[in-house]
C-alpha cells in the first residue's frame, strides 16, 4: 500500500520556558547591585577607557580587569532605531527607540530604549537620562528606560563596588512560543492511532518497518513512504520497573516500561505495561495495547494471554 | 597542503512555511541531490557534518533527527555545529586538510515558520545585559543601519537600491523565496524597512566537498577553497563600530581574497545596511558582482543561508561563470562573526 496524501498534517502549540540561573562574577555583580541603588558602574580597562556595562576580562589583552568606577546617569545617543510596534518583554508597551548612549564619564554605549513622543523627538547625539524603575531588583530593567534630558554632563569617579546585600546572581526567565508540526510521516502515525491502528513506513531498500516512521531510513538515508499496518499485538522484548512517581503523571508507582516489538514491525516502539503484576512481567511477554474513551494513542499495553513468545523470535530486535 | 574543492551544492526551494514536512523529510532530498551529482554513495562519504540550531526548531538535540537522512548506521564519522552550515564546511574543510578524510557531506537548514523568528534571536544575545531587553534582529540592524546613514555611509534609498538589485536578480533564480520587484514598504524598525529585511522561510541546503584527484573526479570543474577563515568581534555592541566590520576584513585578508581581485561575491547580508559594511569592509568595487543568487534578501533559511552563500559561490565556478570568487558568511547580531571563503576553478 502507497500512502495516499496526508489528509491532515497536524498542528499544536509548543511553548518553551526557560529559567535559567545565572551566576555573576565580581564585576557583574557589582554592575546590577549598583543598578538596584541607582548607580553606574563601569569598568577602566588597560588603556585607560572605561567600559559600561562592564566586563571582567579587558576586550583587547584579554587582562583582568576590577577597577570599578561611577559613572553619570545622564549620557549621549550615538545610535537609534525608533520601534512602532513594540514586542513581548520589550521594556516598553508604546512605541520607543532603541538607543546606544555612552553615559557621561564612559567610552562605550549601552543598549537600552528611549521613552520618546514620536521618530522626529529622537536623534544622534541627543542627550538623555537614565529613568529608574519603581521596584528595582539588580537587573538591566533596573533602568526602566531612558528620557530626554538637557543637562550638564557628568564624570567618572572610582567607586569601591561594595553594596549591601550583594546580588549573586539572576534568573533569565525566556518564554518562546512554537506552533509545532510533526511533518507528514509523523502526521500519518498520529492520525492512523486515532483511528485505533498502528501504521509503520516501510523502506524501499532494506525493506525494514519503521514505527513509528519519521519518513527516512536511518540506515540508508531513503525515504520510507509504503505505509504498513502492524499489530495490534506485540512482544515485550525488554522492561525497566519505574518506582519514582513523575510530577504531573497519574499513574502508580512501581509500574513497567518496556519496549514492544508490534507483529510486522522492525524496531521496537516504547510504552506502559499495564494488566499485570509488575513483578509479573517479564522478556517475551505477548501484549496488546488498550485505548481509553477518547484517547487519541494507546493508553498502556496488557497481556493478550497467548504463551509467551520464543526468544528466537524477537531477539534481533532488543 | 592538501588541495579542497566545493564538488556539488543542492539547496531546497525556500519557503515561508514547510510545515508539511518534518526536517528529515525537507533536508533529505537535497542530501540526496548532492549525492546524485558526484555519484556518491551515502557509505563512501568519510566525514559528515551538520548546522542547525535547536532553539528554532524549539527543542533539544533537534539535529539528530535528520541524521536519519544521512544513513548514520552503521556507525559514520560525524560532527554538528549549532551554528550555520558554513561553519560546518569550515570543521569539514579542516577534517580534510589534516588527511583524515578524502570526502564530506555538509548540510545545514532551519524551519523559521514554527516559532517567531525575531525573538528566537535574541536568547544569542548576552544573557545579563541584552537578552531581558528582549531587542530582536531587526531592532539591532536597524541600529546599525542609522549607524550608517549617521556616518554618511549609505541613505534609505540607496539601500531600497540595494533590495531591489538583490530579487531583481533572484528573479532568475528558481529556490529564492522572493523573485522579482516588489514594494519596499513601511518601517518595520525604522530606518529599516520591510524590504530591507530578509525574508522568514524554510530551508536547507547540502554541499559535498573532496580533496585532490578525489575532486577532480567527482566534478568537472571543482571549486577549489583557496583559503578559509573566521573571526569575531566583541559580543557588546557598544564596544563595536557598527558600520565596519574589522572581523570580516580580517577574515578576509587571512584567507587571501586581497591577494587578486575576485570576480564574484555571494556576501550573507540579510539586512540591506550589512551589504554596504560589507562591501566597505571587504574592499569589493563596482566591478564584483555580488549576490548574483539574490542574496540572503531573497531567501534567509536561518542557519542555511550562509552555507548556501559557498555553495552558489561554488555553483557558478562549476558552470564555468566565475574564475575567482568570495563567499561570506554571518552569525550573530550586526555582523559580529564573519567566514570568508576564496574558491577558484582552475583555468578553462
Amino acid at each position: 500500500m502507497t500512502a495516499a496524501p496526508s489528509p491532515e498534517v497536524l498542528r499544536a502549540p509548543l511553548v518553551v520556558e526557560f529559567p535559567f540561573t545565572r551566576s555573576l562574577g565580581p564585576v557583574q555583580s557589582a554592575f546590577l547591585t549598583g543598578l538596584r541603588e541607582r548607580t553606574v558602574l563601569g569598568v577602566r580597562t588597560s588603556d585607560g577607557k572605561v567600559l559600561v556595562p562592564p566586563v571582567e576580562y579587558d576586550p583587547v589583552t584579554a587582562d583582568e580587569i576590577r577597577d570599578l568606577v561611577e559613572v553619570a546617569p545622564t549620557g549621549t545617543v550615538t545610535t537609534w532605531a525608533w520601534n512602532p510596534d513594540p514586542r513581548r518583554d520589550q521594556p516598553l508597551a508604546t512605541p520607543f527607540a532603541w538607543v546606544l548612549v555612552k553615559l557621561d564619564g564612559a567610552d562605550t554605549a549601552l543598549l537600552h530604549v528611549l521613552d520618546a513622543t514620536g521618530p522626529d523627538a529622537v536623534r544622534t547625539g541627543q542627550r538623555v537620562r537614565i529613568r529608574w524603575a519603581g521596584e528595582r531588583t539588580g537587573a538591566i530593567t533596573d533602568i526602566a528606560c531612558f528620557e530626554p534630558y538637557e543637562g550638564e554632563p557628568g564624570a567618572a569617579t572610582p567607586h569601591t563596588g561594595e553594596f549591601e546585600d550583594t546580588v549573586t546572581g539572576i534568573i533569565a526567565q525566556a518564554r518562546l512560543d512554537y506552533v509545532y508540526s510533526p511533518g507528514r510521516a509523523q502526521s500519518d502515525y498520529i492520525n492512523a492511532l486515532a483511528g485505533r491502528k498502528t501504521v509503520g513506513e516501510r523502506c524501499p531498500s532494506c525493506r525494514k518497518v519503521y514505527v513509528p516512521p519519521r519518513g527516512a531510513c536511518p540506515t540508508c538515508g531513503v525515504a520510507t513512504d509504503e505505509q504498513v499496518e502492524v499489530g495490534p499485538a506485540g512482544t515485550l522484548t525488554t522492561y525497566c520497573i519505574v518506582n519514582i512517581k513523575a510530577r504531573g503523571l497519574d499513574i502508580e508507582v512501581p509500574y513497567v516500561y518496556g519496549h514492544i516489538a508490534l507483529d510486522g514491525a522492525g524496531l521496537p516502539l516504547h510504552g506502559r505495561i499495564g494488566g499485570i503484576p509488575y513483578d509479573q512481567v517479564r522478556m517475551g511477554l505477548r501484549v496488546e495495547p488498550v485505548w481509553t474513551e477518547g484517547g487519541r494513542f494507546p493508553d498502556h499495553y496488557r497481556p493478550t494471554g497467548e504463551p509467551d513468545a520464543d526468544y528466537d523470535t524477537y531477539k534481533e530486535l532488543i | 597542503m592538501r588541495e579542497v574543492a566545493i564538488v556539488a551544492f543542492a539547496q531546497t526551494d525556500h519557503r515561508r512555511s514547510t510545515d508539511d514536512l518534518s526536517e528529515v523529510e525537507m533536508v533529505m532530498p537535497v542530501l540526496h541531490g548532492v549525492l546524485a551529482q558526484t555519484g556518491l554513495k551515502a557509505s563512501d562519504i568519510d566525514f559528515t557534518c551538520s548546522g542547525s540550531s535547536d532553539y528554532l526548531a524549539g527543542r533539544a538535540f533537534s539535529f539528530t533527527m535528520t541524521l536519519d537522512g544521512v544513513g548514520a548506521w552503521p556507525p559514520i564519522s560525524e560532527s554538528h555545529v549549532e551554528m550555520d552550515g558554513a561553519w560546518a564546511l569550515y570543521e569539514a574543510w579542516v577534517k580534510l586538510l589534516t588527511g583524515e578524510a578524502d570526502t564530506a557531506l555538509v548540510y545545514s537548514y532551519g524551519k523559521s515558520s514554527p516559532g517567531v523568528v525575531r525573538d528566537v534571536l535574541t536568547r544569542q544575545l548576552d544573557p545579563y545585559y541584552v537578552a531581558p531587553l528582549w531587542p530582536d534582529s531587526v531592532a539591532l540592524a536597524a541600529l546599525q543601519a542609522q549607524a550608517l546613514i549617521d556616518a554618511g555611509d549609505t541613505g534609505e534609498p540607496a539601500l531600497a537600491e540595494i533590495a531591489a538589485r538583490s530579487r531583481g536578480a533572484a528573479a532568475d533564480n528558481p529556490h529564492a523565496q522572493l523573485r522579482g520587484a516588489r514594494p519596499q514598504g513601511g518601517y518595520v524598525v525604522q530606518p529599516l524597512r520591510t524590504g530591507d529585511c530578509p525574508p522568514v522561510g524554510d530551508g536547507a541546503a547540502a554541499v559535498v566537498l573532496a580533496a585532490g584527484d578525489r575532486a577532480r573526479e567527482l566534478c568537472g570543474r571543482p571549486a577549489w577553497i583557496r583559503g578559509m577563515d573566521h573571526r569575531i568581534e566583541a559580543h557588546s555592541l557598544g564596544v563595536r563600530d557598527l558600520t565596519d566590520s574589522p572581523s570580516a576584513r580580517l577574515a578576509a585578508e587571512r584567507a587571501g581574497a586581497f591577494e587578486r581581485p575576485v570576480d564574484t561575491a555571494e556576501l550573507h547580508a540579510p539586512f540591506s545596511s550589512q551589504e554596504v559594511v560589507l562591501r566597505k569592509a571587504l574592499d569589493l568595487g563596482d566591478d564584483v558582482r555580488v549576490n548574483p543568487s539574490g542574496g540572503a534578501l531573497a531567501a534567509n533559511p536561518v542557519m542555511a543561508a550562509g552555507l548556501i552563500r559557498l555553495g552558489e559561490a561554488a555553483a557558478r565556478i562549476h558552470r564555468g561563470e566565475s574564475d575567482r570568487a568570495l563567499a561570506h558568511a554571518t552569525s550573530g547580531p550586526c555582523l559580529q562573526q564573519n567566514l570568508v571563503a576564496v574558491l577558484e576553478g582552475e583555468a578553462q
